[in-house]
């Protein structure tokens, strides 16, 4: 309980050194700044080593319990110290190894699937049957469709956009402005739910372990 | 009037941080609670999506986000695991951001203690995985594979929920609770798209404008966009299943609706003073 308490202590002390960078840059937001990066570095490279490289590569190199040690192990484990062979300015070119690799193969496995999910079946999502549905289907499937059209035509620039062209470009910027407007409201109310997480925090969980606001937020 | 919107032009940014801070305090300690109108839509179709699974069935919930965007992300994992143990459905758990499995721990733990799931019976937690996309495709043929033991360290095989979960396509459902990449975006490249496994979703309001192109092409059976999300789960889970208790969402709504009118107002007042002063520039230099 007493751990439990000292850790709200913590974070709430901490919260407010953050926010204390709203009134004016001080010692206090730089110290919490600094603890911040560095507790996260350091929680992600122990993570890592205990939950990545112990279970993935040295148990299954070393072969705990039944299992054989499986020696094909060694050839991860090779490229895996090329990456940090930049550390040694005589021996860096050796990561460009294990980059090759790395790259190679997210490319090779994502080219396909992402051209798939979010080029094909995008476009098949838009072709789509204007009529035949209810009136509110029909406007709906009108204005993806036109959106779709009209947003492309604007990125269209082999024709000067007047006439024709330059309506559907306009009405294409029109839509962009939407989704960006959307896309603007989306991410106030993010930056908000952050905030209000927090508050939460010092209200609920913070100021009813100090005696006189006990009662008053809890 | 002039004087007023020039002062307003020129107001310290501080007030607005004070005004903007007072707009979430307040509702908060008031406890204030505005209602949340549910109709059709993505947070309801991953109710549904979820509801009308067989009990029995098996659900891989994949925590892909860590503290920073635990405000928006956890209120939803609580409300899910509590819908799916509570529907009879067992929940595998896995993270592809390292701190999302001790995360995902927390709400079903905290969901299975309160509904009487066990363990390894009802749901384990594989813990977390490198590799995004390529575990996920590695899991197509081999979950075991990717997940030789679970978090604690126990072997696969010796997880009883797992001995007839071999490969994802065994899998009723997946849903990728994701605060950026790898996340929603891996799971519907891989999961729907290579193996067929639907996928629903739940993410940062950042992010939501992104992912509803995949509702309407499918790819997504169900999205939970930012808290205001969580808070539709919640609501859903209180109107349709007597004696579910409030969750973590609801009660910031309030903060949320007044907080956004506050920086309409802030936007509002801002283009004013600006067209003003603009107006009263141009007739200065006439």
């Amino acid at each position: 309980m007493t751990m439990e308490i000292v850790g709200i202590w913590l974070g709430a002390l901490l919260t407010l050194a953050l926010y204390s960078f709203l009134y004016r840059d001080n010692p206090f937001y730089k110290f919490t700044e600094h603890l911040f990066v560095g507790m996260s570095a350091g929680y992600w490279v122990i993570y890592n080593i205990y939950n990545v490289l112990i279970p993935n590569l040295w148990d299954r190199l070393v072969g705990t319990g039944d299992a054989a040690p499986d020696m094909m192990m060694i050839i991860p484990a090779v490229l895996g110290l090329f990456m940090l062979a930049r550390l040694v300015p005589k021996g860096a070119g050796l990561s460009r190894i294990s980059l090759a690799m790395i790259v190679g193969t997210g490319a090779g496995l994502s080219l396909v699937t992402t051209f798939r999910t979010n080029c094909l079946s995008q476009v098949e999502g838009t072709i789509i049957a204007l009529t035949g549905a209810g009136t509110g289907q029909f406007l709906s499937n009108l204005i993806l469709v036109v959106g779709v059209v009209c947003g492309l035509v604007y990125f269209f620039f082999s024709k000067p956009h007047r006439g024709v062209i330059g309506g559907a470009a306009n009405t294409g910027i029109t839509v962009l402005m939407v989704a960006f407007g959307a896309s603007f409201g989306y991410t106030v109310m993010a930056r908000i739910s952050l905030l209000i997480g927090q508050v939460q925090f010092l209200l609920f969980e913070w100021l009813p372990t100090i005696p006189i606001f006990r009662g008053l937020t809890g | 009037m002039g004087r007023l919107l020039e002062r307003l032009d020129k107001v310290d940014r501080r007030v607005i941080y004070i005004l903007m801070a007072a707009s979430v305090i307040v509702p908060l300690a008031l406890k204030l609670d505005f209602p949340i109108p549910i109709g059709s839509g993505p947070s309801m179709d991953l109710y549904m999506a979820i509801d009308t699974l067989p009990p029995g069935s098996t659900v891989i919930i994949s925590f892909d986000y860590d503290p920073s965007t635990k405000a928006e992300l956890q209120p939803m994992a609580v409300a899910l695991t509590r819908h799916l143990f509570g529907h009879g459905v067992r929940v595998i758990g896995m993270a592809m951001w390292p701190q999302g499995a001790s995360l995902g721990q927390q709400a079903m733990a905290q969901a299975a203690d309160s509904l009487g799931a066990e363990q390894y019976e009802d749901w384990v937690n594989l813990g977390y995985t490198v590799g995004a996309g390529v575990s996920l495709l590695r899991m197509g043929s081999s979950i075991e594979a990717v997940y030789p033991q679970d978090r604690d360290g126990v072997p696969y095989d010796s997880i009883p929920l797992m001995r007839d979960v071999r490969r994802l396509g065994d899998v009723d459902l997946a849903i990728s609770l994701s605060a950026g990449d790898p996340g929603i975006h891996s799971w519907v490249m891989m999961a729907k798209d290579t193996y067929g496994v639907p996928v629903g979703g739940g993410c940062t309001a950042v992010s939501a404008p992104e992912f509803y192109t995949y509702l309407g092409t499918g790819q997504l059976v169900g999205l939970l966009g930012g808290l205001r999300g969580a808070a539709d789960y919640e609501t859903i889970l209180r109107e349709r299943i007597p004696g579910a208790p409030g969750g973590l969402a609801t009660p910031g709504m309030a903060a949320q609706s007044i907080s956004h009118l506050v920086i309409m107002g802030f936007i509002v007042i801002g283009n004013v003073a600006f067209i003003a002063g603009r107006s009263k520039r141009k007739g200065g230099a006439k």
